[in-house]
């Protein structure tokens, strides 16, 4: 009884002052979800990407901006005329963090270990663009040496792609495209195993502006300024210390007692109240995502394109975006949001009553009469639930269709994706890259991400045809009518395109806003720290 | 009483072997699996993932292989988490739940015990029914509407105690109360029905004829068998305390096995959601016997049978 006492006794005198964020000018940051691991070849989340773009760097990097491919790693580079070859020539004073100069043969290795079949990297297929990759990572081709990339000598990587990419030296900031130290990795496992302790602090050897300090999961990840980055002289934070807060109030409930400079993203209810209060420090700006309805097309009603569109038809996205969403969110107009500079956003879908019930009465179910109920399937979060709450009373006023939701947790909603056991899903889609074929190319044939059931051999081959175009107007156009035609046969109703939401103190300086969400962390700084 | 130890750890073995194999299978048939994600992997990828993990052998030969390394300690490798073993998130995660759950225990008694006996010896005054009316609402006020309050008031208006983490004293005050104060409630409410029940039997009369003084009439005679119904009850209390961390270990983000567990169930992290059950199996049948243990020291009569 009294040990008790004395115990609360303790706790409650003992700390009555809280931590404010500025000390030796380290960025606090909310990170959202915890990092699962710290292996560029074998994560596959946002949060990781943030982590591991402060610890590593690509041939290139993106302008924080523009997103326009910036010297990165490679100080130059050639481009061959067809768009199939490129000659980088690695910076003499790049370095790994433990001294070891940064050599072409890095790039080599570390492709050759996101390929190789056996790590099962879920980014191996962003490489796929590479020659030969493909064949490499499904284990059809053992002799990597003819997979299209070189070291012709310590400074210069020879890359051959499949086709001509656009967006090749954009990818570059990418984690599946970063260089790995390979003694670092052969001192705890093969080339292709994962799950080894290379990416324990203490272990993990990086070639970015930052170096991993601490790591103590689920609580804080620390990396601090890498004195032996290449651009070390231009970092002026001391270190970023990522918070793993997945938990929306939480994380707002430590913006607001300045634990945090910048936030993973905001609480709905929430954002209304920053905006008439504090819009100094509320971002809510475009995001190249797109918020959709999947529709099984294996299933009656919507085997059927006329009833498809008769639901697509029947959505008003404005009043989504701006009575339940009211974050800054767009209504869709297409499936691929605004943000590729070379593929102008298209205006294809619209909200038209008598019309979407002119389709319906075409298609045999006048006033939506003999139509089955359909079933609306979303994974559990308020945000979800809200809009099909609203997009179902649509529905229901519009075509007289009996609707129903359907909640399911995260992994049971993906399996029942997966095996098609729906009738309309939720479903999102982030781009990788600023780029529409990005989007595109998830709809193809038996593609994984596709899920509809939904197969259009016109769709392919006009994919087909743009992956192998070298002109770059020539290919939007081939794009262009591939999306109006995904959006004409209607296997998913496109709702809004996403908006990056988040709590940004007024101190923290040098943030540049992009439509990829693309934090460039050696441009940061705190404007009331007190310098390195 | 070394017969009755001996009797009850005889039967933790068949008990853990029936909860390892019903999580076990059970994890299984949930739909989805550990590697489903947005965006989905190819069928290869898929392979050599499963391969990695041994999830590509029959489901008998992973079970007895999971066995297998459960006697050498080996809970087998975390699958959403690779870069460490289950073994090492449980001994991360595990001392930071049990001691949340000891400062909520602490909180809990002090105050509890402290309101219930007061309210027994004020029986029936102000006093009384102010502290079981208060405790009675720290029965219904739930640690997800607590927790906010108390961060709300104490941290973001005041500012006197960080809002989340778990690192200084100061970080675990807030936690402590959210997670203690509905057990406070209800051994409160215990201690004064006991204190109540056992300040009118006639030992204690006999006590206080003999000239003793108040405090130790109470605090001696009184509370050693007013309390019993708290010792019976803080086995599970505590089994709660450890295993019911999730809601403040979410709030006040603090890194301990409660959201670890939650967490590894959504992700269908089977080896880490078996690991986390056996932890927590193996805590709550321990709390138990240590409950009865007690409660046989407190009172003659259970040592006897």
């Amino acid at each position: 009884m009294c040990i008790t006492c004395i115990t609360v006794l303790a706790l409650t005198v003992s700390g009555c002052s809280s931590p404010a964020p500025g000390d030796l000018n380290l960025l606090q940051v909310g990170n959202g979800a915890e990092v699962q691991e710290l292996d560029p070849h074998v994560v596959s989340g946002v949060s990781e990407h943030r982590v591991l773009s402060s610890l590593f760097e690509g041939l290139t990097d993106s302008d924080a901006a523009t997103l326009a491919p910036v010297p990165a790693a490679a100080d130059r580079w050639e481009v061959s005329e067809d768009g199939l070859h490129y000659s980088f020539h690695i910076r003499e004073t790049a370095q790994w963090s433990n001294g070891a100069p940064l050599a072409a043969e890095d790039f080599v290795y570390a492709w050759q270990r996101i390929l190789s079949p056996r790590l099962g990297s879920e980014y191996a297929y962003m490489l796929y663009c590479l020659k030969n990759a493909r064949a490499y990572n499904e284990g059809k081709l053992k002799d990597f040496n003819q997979v299209g990339v070189r070291a012709a000598d310590a400074q210069t990587l020879l890359v051959e792609l499949e086709n001509p990419t656009p967006y090749f030296l954009s990818m570059q900031n990418h984690f599946a495209w970063y260089p790995v130290h390979r003694p670092a990795i052969e001192k705890h496992g093969a080339i292709d195993e994962r799950g080894t302790a290379w990416t324990r602090a203490g272990n993990l050897i990086c070639n970015g502006p930052f170096l991993l300090a601490d790591w103590r999961p689920n609580e804080i990840l620390s990396v601090r300024a890498n004195p032996r980055y290449w651009d070390a002289a231009s970092v002026r934070l001391a270190g970023i210390d990522y918070h793993p807060i997945d938990n929306l109030q939480t994380e707002d409930r430590a913006f607001r007692s300045r634990l945090l400079h910048i936030t993973n993203t905001i609480p709905l209810h929430r954002v209304a109240w920053y905006r008439e209060h504090r819009p100094e420090i509320l971002n809510l700006l475009p995001y190249y995502g797109s918020y959709f309805y999947r529709l099984n097309v294996t299933r009656p009603p919507f085997d059927n394109p006329l009833v498809r569109k008769a639901f697509s038809l029947a959505i008003n996205r404005e009043e989504i975006v701006n009575n339940v969403l009211k974050g800054g969110e767009l209504p869709a107009t297409s499936f691929v949001p605004p943000g590729d500079p070379n593929y102008p956003s298209i205006d294809a879908v619209q909200f038209d009553v008598d019309r979407a019930r002119a389709l319906l009465a075409e298609a045999g179910y006048p006033e939506g009469r003999g139509l089955p109920p359909v079933e609306i399937l979303y994974n559990s979060s308020e945000a979800h639930r809200t809009i099909a709450e609203t997009v179902q009373r649509m529905w229901q006023e519009h075509l007289h269709v009996d609707a129903r939701l359907l909640n399911q947790d995260w992994k049971t909603y993906l399996s029942s994706m997966n095996t098609l056991d729906y009738t309309v899903a939720r479903s999102s889609w982030i781009g990788d890259v600023a780029d529409a074929v990005n989007f595109l190319e998830c709809f193809q044939t038996d593609v994984g991400n596709n899920r509809t059931g939904w197969s259009s051999p016109e769709y392919d081959a006009l994919l087909a045809r743009a992956s192998a175009e070298p002109d770059r107007e020539k290919r939007a156009a081939l794009l262009r009518q591939a999306e109006i035609l995904l959006l004409d046969e209607c296997p998913i109703i496109p709702v809004y395109f996403y908006s990056w939401k988040f709590l940004k103190a007024v101190e923290l300086k040098g943030f540049q806003p992009n439509i990829l969400g693309y934090i460039r962390w050696k441009d940061l700084y705190l404007d009331s720290g007190g310098g390195k | 009483m070394g017969l009755f130890i001996l009797k009850r750890f005889a039967e933790f073995v068949p008990t853990l072997f029936v909860i390892v194999t019903v999580t076990f299978f059970l994890v299984r048939l949930a739909p989805g699996g550990p590697f489903d994600s947005e965006k989905r992997v190819s069928p290869e990828v898929l392979a050599q993932i499963e391969a990695h993990y041994n999830m590509d052998r029959p489901l008998l030969r992973q079970y007895a292989d999971y066995l297998g390394g459960l006697l050498r300690l080996d809970f087998g490798p975390s699958f959403r988490k690779p870069s460490r073993t289950v073994r090492e998130w449980l001994f991360m995660r595990l001392p930071i739940s049990i001691e949340l759950g000891l400062y909520g225990l602490a909180f809990a008694l002090a105050l509890g015990l402290g309101a219930g006996i007061i309210a027994s010896l004020r029986h029936n005054s102000l006093l009384d029914h102010g502290t079981m009316g208060l405790a009675m609402l720290g029965i219904c006020v739930p640690a997800f509407v607590l927790g906010p309050l108390l961060v709300l008031v104490f941290g973001l208006w005041t500012d006197w105690l960080p809002v989340m983490g778990w690192t200084t004293p100061a970080h675990k005050i807030l936690p402590s109360i959210t997670l203690g104060a509905a057990y406070a409630a209800y051994i409160a409410r215990m201690t004064r029905g006991g204190m109540l029940e056992t300040l009118s039997q006639d030992f204690i009369r006999t006590a206080r004829a003999k000239g003793l003084r108040e405090s130790r009439v109470v605090l001696r005679h009184g509370l050693r068998s007013g309390i019993q119904p708290v010792v019976a009850f803080l086995g599970p209390a505590a089994a709660g305390l450890l295993t019911g961390s999730f809601v403040v270990e979410t709030i006040f983000h603090i890194p301990g096995l409660g959201r670890e567990f939650v967490e590894s169930a959504f992700n269908r992290d089977y080896t880490m959601i078996s690991g986390a059950v056996l932890v927590y199996a193996v805590l709550v049948m321990g709390l138990n016997l240590v409950s009865d243990l007690a409660l046989a020291w407190l009172d003659p009569r259970i040592r006897a049978r």
